[in-house]
């Protein structure tokens, strides 16, 4: 089998871990070694499903020892298999980041033979990467359940991140789809990620040299649709991780039928994009915007309105505490304003140190008035013709969600006028594409 | 004190030759109607004043923007300078006579239209930037690598020291054809220079077969029942496309069949296709409940 083969059989077993992201790490290039890393992330592609594509997300194998119902890989789903040497997977990474596709790899991988074992085999991928290679960009490697502490601690410290998939949101839900998986083997290593990385800080502290653990933090996945548990389930499992594992990052997965299972939705199941996409407002609410899981929903109403966005209902269910005064509110109050998001929150409170503000003005920082209108007063007046019905307040705040960025038309400008092939340098290679320039 | 006057200054498109035209405008106390870059469009109607370009004038002038407004205010303007904004000189112009009247609070006047337009366009410009820190697709040429952007705003600058610490062990060029510019880096040395036109070489069979085992990567990579050409499109808009190898841009790789890939590549590697019935059963482990 040729890499092309290998690379897209594993790629396309790897592309339903949905974590793309190459954040939290901030590394300066170094003499010797390739890459950096930026803290914000790089996104270098968008694949035809509109999702980011920043590391090389491959697994090492897609032959597994076990059985998980949802997967594409599990042991019992007649697809071709393949594995990736390290020295392939390095160079195919090394290759690729020097051309600029990847920011770097994530690298993953059904179960071989035994916990242990394949994490040894992670381990020796990315010492090569790392030691060999002087590979210095983003490393996501997932953490294998049941693998030895010591293997788990090795591994994390080559890595810019870790993950532990938490696949499903309940403990029955796992012990009927993932019976090789249990809460306890999953939440074991993800404990003990916590507290690696939090150790390390502090040996950070005393000695600036000490290698780093896992310095973009951990993350972790959960498939949404496959089981019965509610939005309110995994919503309140999502703050608790924050909470109790200082996870960095909680995914949601929308499941897609792979196989067919009397204990899965039908293969021709859509896959529930809109819920996933609700889940993901509310995860960001609970990051940014200073809101509590059962402030958005609770055992009354376990499920987001597939209407209206977590943010609007809650505005909409708690009419009494507006409207707020934008020129007064406190910065945490205007975040809870539909139509507010965080920047242009910041950019009230700013603005409004230079001068009281009005509608007009709200509109040029980037507030959606057309959502927040039924919420706020400028200088204690409402927007002048407002009329507010439960009529019109519901089908203003419902109109679709826009996805599209509208990129001005603007002119282009030339600086530079002169041709000037002289200032390029002299060195070997340089003629190869001077012979490109035009005369 | 100023007066608005039937004249447009002409400069010769360089940022010093910019502070050049706040200093002019100052000295005469007078308010152009437009500033144009020479070789640029010209108003009809207006008398045209040519404004040359003095190093002293100018660092007088970029002198008094940290000390007069703010070390913020000096870093928008130049950025703001390297952004497609129209009309950017008299945007910039009239950005200069807020500042030097409000002095650091002009930073907050976020609901003033002139701040707000200047503000907007720097955005984009860094918005721009940071995408082609992703976007940036080079070549491989034996010891060297080269790049094509065709970006709206200037980027190089903004993009310089990002590419330049990420590869700061090879030789690589990213050539501007927008602005006819190119960003030049060897170990130890950088520079952005004038450059009129380039053509990349052709891509040996190594760099080729690079090309498309990315190329069946991005294939493989997305999942076809959450295909979303809208949401793709909006996040990396079409015109970064065409120099994109995933995208069949200008350096893009026709998507082969399997067999003629096969030929293609090399060096070929021998089979390790994992069967499934070949795994060990005695070697899987307990369940880890
Ligand atoms: S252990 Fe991982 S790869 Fe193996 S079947 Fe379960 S989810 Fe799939």
């Amino acid at each position: 089998m040729d890499v092309m083969e290998k690379l897209e059989i594993l790629t396309a077993s790897a592309k339903y871990d949905v974590a793309c992201t190459s954040s939290g790490s901030d590394r300066k290039g170094q003499a010797g070694a390739l890459g950096n890393t930026s803290a914000m992330g790089i996104c270098h592609s968008f694949a035809a499903d509109g999702r980011c594509i920043s590391l090389l997300k491959v697994l090492m194998t897609n032959g597994c020892v076990y059985d998980c119902a949802y997967c594409i890989n599990r042991k019992s789903n007649p697809i071709r298999r393949a594995a990736f040497t390290p020295e392939e997977i390095a160079d195919i990474t090394m290759q690729f980041y020097r051309r600029n596709y990847i920011e770097g790899l994530f690298l993953s991988s059904g179960i071989m033979r035994n916990p242990d074992y394949t994490t040894e085999q992670l381990i020796s991928a990315l010492e090569l990467l790392r030691n060999v290679y002087h590979f210095n960009g983003y490393i996501h490697v997932k953490a294998i359940p049941g693998a030895d502490d010591t293997l788990l601690s090795r591994l994390g410290l080559l890595a810019d991140r870790m993950s532990v998939n938490i696949e499903l949101p309940s403990q029955e839900s796992l012990g009927r789809l993932a019976p090789d998986k249990s809460k306890v083997s999953i939440l074991k290593p993800m404990g003990l990620i916590t507290n690696r990385i939090k150790e390390n800080r502090s040996d950070i502290v005393r000695y600036n040299h000490a290698p780093r653990f896992a310095p973009a933090g951990q993350s972790t996945q959960m498939i949404v649709g496959a089981t019965p548990d509610t939005d309110y389930q995994i919503l309140n499992l999502t703050e608790g991780l924050y909470h109790k594992y200082a996870l960095k990052r909680v995914f949601f997965s929308a499941y897609t039928p792979v196989v067919e299972d009397s204990l899965l939705p039908a293969l021709d199941t859509k896959p529930p994009l809109l819920r996933e996409h609700r889940l993901y407002q509310a995860d960001w609410l609970l990051r940014f915007y200073g809101f509590k899981a059962n402030e958005l929903l609770d055992e009354a109403v376990p499920n987001f309105n597939p209407l209206l966005d977590p943010k609007c209902s809650w505005a909409v269910n708690h009419r009494e505490q507006f409207p707020v005064e934008i020129n007064r509110a406190p910065y945490e109050m205007l975040l809870r304003v539909p139509g507010i998001g965080v920047r242009s929150a910041q950019r009230i409170v700013k603005a409004r140190r230079a001068g009281s503000l009005d509608f007009h003005a709200l509109k040029k920082l980037g507030v959606v008035l057309k959502r927040a209108q039924f919420f706020i007063t400028c200088k204690d007046k409402p927007l002048e013709g407002l009329k507010v019905s439960e009529h019109t307040l519901l089908r203003s705040l419902m109109s679709g969600e826009q996805l599209a960025l509208q990129q001005p038309q603007v002119e282009q400008l030339t600086l530079f006028d002169d041709f000037n092939l002289s200032a390029l340098p002299a060195a070997d290679g340089w003629d190869l594409l001077k012979k490109g320039a035009k005369a | 004190m100023f007066k608005p006057s039937a004249l447009a200054y002409t400069y010769d498109g360089s940022f010093e030759g910019l502070l050049c035209c706040v200093f002019e405008s100052y000295a005469w106390k007078e308010i152009p109607l437009a500033i144009h870059a020479e070789g640029g469009e010209i108003g009809l109607l207006l008398e045209a004043k040519w404004i040359e370009t003095d190093k002293d004038k100018a660092a007088r002038v970029l002198k008094s923007l940290p000390l007069r407004i703010s070390r913020e205010a000096e870093e928008l303007v130049r950025l703001g300078f390297w952004s497609c904004a129209p009309e950017k000189e008299m945007l910039l112009l009239n950005f200069l006579y807020l500042g030097f009247k409000h002095g650091r609070k002009v930073m907050n006047m976020l609901a003033d239209d002139t701040v707000n337009t200047l503000m907007k366009a720097v955005q984009q410009l860094r918005h721009e930037a940071h995408l082609y820190t992703g976007f940036v697709r080079f070549s491989v040429y034996g010891p060297v690598m080269a790049a094509v952007i065709e970006p709206q705003g200037y980027v190089l600058p903004v993009i310089q020291e990002h590419f330049c610490d990420r590869f700061q062990g090879e030789s690589f060029m990213i050539y501007d054809q927008t602005h006819g510019a190119a960003l030049i880096h060897e170990p130890g040395r950088e520079a952005i220079v004038p450059l009129n036109g380039w053509t990349p070489p052709e891509p040996d069979e190594t760099e080729e077969s690079y090309r498309r085992l990315w190329t069946g990567f991005y294939h493989a990579i997305g999942i076809k029942e959450r295909r979303n050409d809208r949401l793709r499109s909006s996040k990396m808009p079409k015109r970064y496309w065409k120099h994109m190898v995933e995208m069949n841009g200008s350096n893009g790789v026709p998507v082969l069949t399997a067999a003629q890939r096969k030929k293609a590549l090399q060096p070929e590697v021998p089979e390790t296709i994992i069967q499934l019935q070949s795994l060990d059963k005695k070697s899987a482990p307990q369940p880890s409940t």
